[in-house]
């Protein structure tokens, strides 16, 4: 079968612009990636976006002057750019597309998040409050794992101070857990610098097909999009109610098992994860659906300092959503950008040693869920 | 005052309320709102169903700004009863906006909750014969 070759990347910082539009923001990610790819010929484009309207991806093209191929725009809530990925990956290992565009764009408003998936019923019963559902789902996950408010505290310190040594992340300042915990509550258990920052910014990639894997070549070895079975009333479906959910499998781990089992892995080949860290609890449950720990092992990973830089398997190296914050359409490419770094030993101040294989998570509303896997020959 | 949403949420003349869900004897499932079909297997035998008004405690956190849309007081409570009967797990307001105040399994009763705008959605409260 036809491999898949990341031949370019290219992004813009996530964070807020006040002066620069989404299209803009769009069009230095895509020069820079097709700049590093030695500008090829390009075949088809697919745009990942939740807030940038309609033809939003069109736009981008325009202003690059390159147009006349397919541009799809896709939304896939948090895992749009994943979903647009995960497209155009298919579309090459079928043979329909030899080197295909992926980017993603969002320019997001300020506070919580305005959401269509809100009928307006909902809205006006205060059923819309976003970071609501995630600290119940804080709140769940610390009662069944023995999580404490200390361990949540404890994520954010380790992802802002990764998040010190990317020029990209929004956030570029250490916090101390007292420091975490001194910050207002949100939501209880949830304290305001636990959860990510919705922001802007762009990312860009450059896919190609490849015969076989070549020395130096950046595999994309899996692109995986799933949604999820009903049933989870905190899941990310958002539903309005749920049951008994212990027997049903997480879109995470449905989408993981097919990473998996597509590249012919496990969780102990990966070097460096950069995971779904919408808040501190999110990362933590990322882990377990990840196969990264055992259920109810979180605090003592952390203990362990596993997941930090220097430690066995780095998670969100690159400072996660808490560091870098998300912009929803950007957010996933950024992360396979991250690992192209890591990959490339190109991570600067914090780059992972010896890193081979790159795992990409994201989850959010739909439900949507993505796996993706980077691999270095 | 009205209900939020007749369809999910009723309330009688005499100022008592239900939640109102859907039931699929092939399936043997609940759930809620109704819709015309199960959202587990598909099924379209669907009764719609009056819902057991209580529930116990499953989570609970509050809410400390207004989100989009909504009108009522803040802080509220917020979080997720399980009813008795169904077992079904329901989203939900909760009275008590203090989040140290409930405990979790706690018995918890339906009520309504002024949402603003002229409009009653529901919420659950302690329930005080517990």
């Amino acid at each position: 079968m036809t491999n898949v070759a990341i031949t370019g990347v290219g992004m813009h910082a996530f964070g807020r612009f006040e002066t620069k539009s989404v299209t803009q923001m769009g069009v230095e990610a895509v020069r820079a990636a097709l700049a590093e790819a030695a500008d090829p010929r390009i075949d088809a484009v697919f745009c990942g976006t939740a807030y940038a309207g309609v033809a939003a991806g069109h736009k981008v093209m325009s202003a690059v002057a390159r147009t006349g191929m397919p541009i799809v725009d896709v939304e896939a809530g948090c895992a749009s750019g994943a979903a647009a990925l995960s497209l155009a990956a298919g579309s090459i290992r079928a043979g329909q597309y030899k080197t295909v565009l992926v980017f993603g764009i969002e320019k997001m408003p300020k506070g919580i998040i305005r959401s269509t998936f809100f009928e307006p019923w909902r809205e006006q019963a205060g059923l819309a409050a976003t970071p609501a559902y995630f600290a119940l789902r804080a709140q769940r996950l610390m009662r069944e794992r023995g999580i404490t408010k200390q361990d949540l505290a404890e994520v954010v310190v380790k992802n802002r101070a990764n998040g010190v040594l990317n020029p990209n992340a929004m956030f570029q300042k250490r916090v101390t857990a007292d420091e975490v915990l001194a910050s207002h509550v949100v939501c209880e258990p949830l304290h305001l610098w636990m959860l990510c920052s919705p922001n802007e910014g762009a990312a860009a990639v450059v896919l190609q097909a490849a015969r076989r894997a070549r020395s130096g070549i950046i595999e994309l070895s899996a692109a995986v999009l799933r949604s999820h079975l009903p049933g989870s009333v905190l899941g990310e479906a958002t539903p309005m109610s749920g049951i008994d959910d212990s027997d049903i499998t997480p879109p995470t781990t449905l989408a993981v098992h097919d990473a998996y089992e597509r590249a012919g892995i496990g969780p102990n080949d990966i070097s460096v994860v950069e995971c779904q860290d919408t808040d501190a609890a999110r990362e933590l449950l990322a882990w377990e659906e990840l196969g990264l720990c055992v259920p109810g092992e979180q605090g003592a990973f952390l203990a362990s300092r596993a997941h930090h830089l220097g430690g066995s398997q780095p998670v969100n190296a690159s400072g996660g959503l808490l560091a870098k914050g998300e912009p929803l359409g950007a957010s996933a490419l950024g992360q396979v950008i991250e690992l192209v770094h890591q990959l490339r030993g190109t991570a600067g101040a914090r780059q992972v040693e010896h890193a081979r294989v790159g795992l990409a998570h994201t989850v959010g509303r739909g439900a949507n869920a993505s796996v993706c896997l980077v691999h270095s020959h | 005052m009205q209900s939020i949403n007749p369809e999910a949420f009723e309330i009688r003349a005499d100022g008592s309320c239900v939640l109102v869900g859907g039931y699929s004897a092939s399936s043997d499932k609940y759930h809620f709102p109704v819709q015309d079909c199960c959202p587990y297997t598909g099924a379209t035998d669907i009764e719609r169903v009056e819902l057991s008004t209580c529930g116990t405690l499953w989570a609970h956190t509050a809410v400390t700004a207004a989100p989009p849309g909504y009108a009522g007081p803040v802080p509220y409570g917020f979080g997720v009863v399980e009813l008795t009967q169904e077992r079904l797990r329901v989203i939900t307001l909760l009275r008590e906006s203090d989040p140290l105040a409930l405990r979790f399994g706690q018995h918890m009763r339906l009520a309504t909750f002024d949402a603003g705008a002229r409009v009653l959605t529901w919420c659950f409260e302690s329930d005080r014969s517990e």
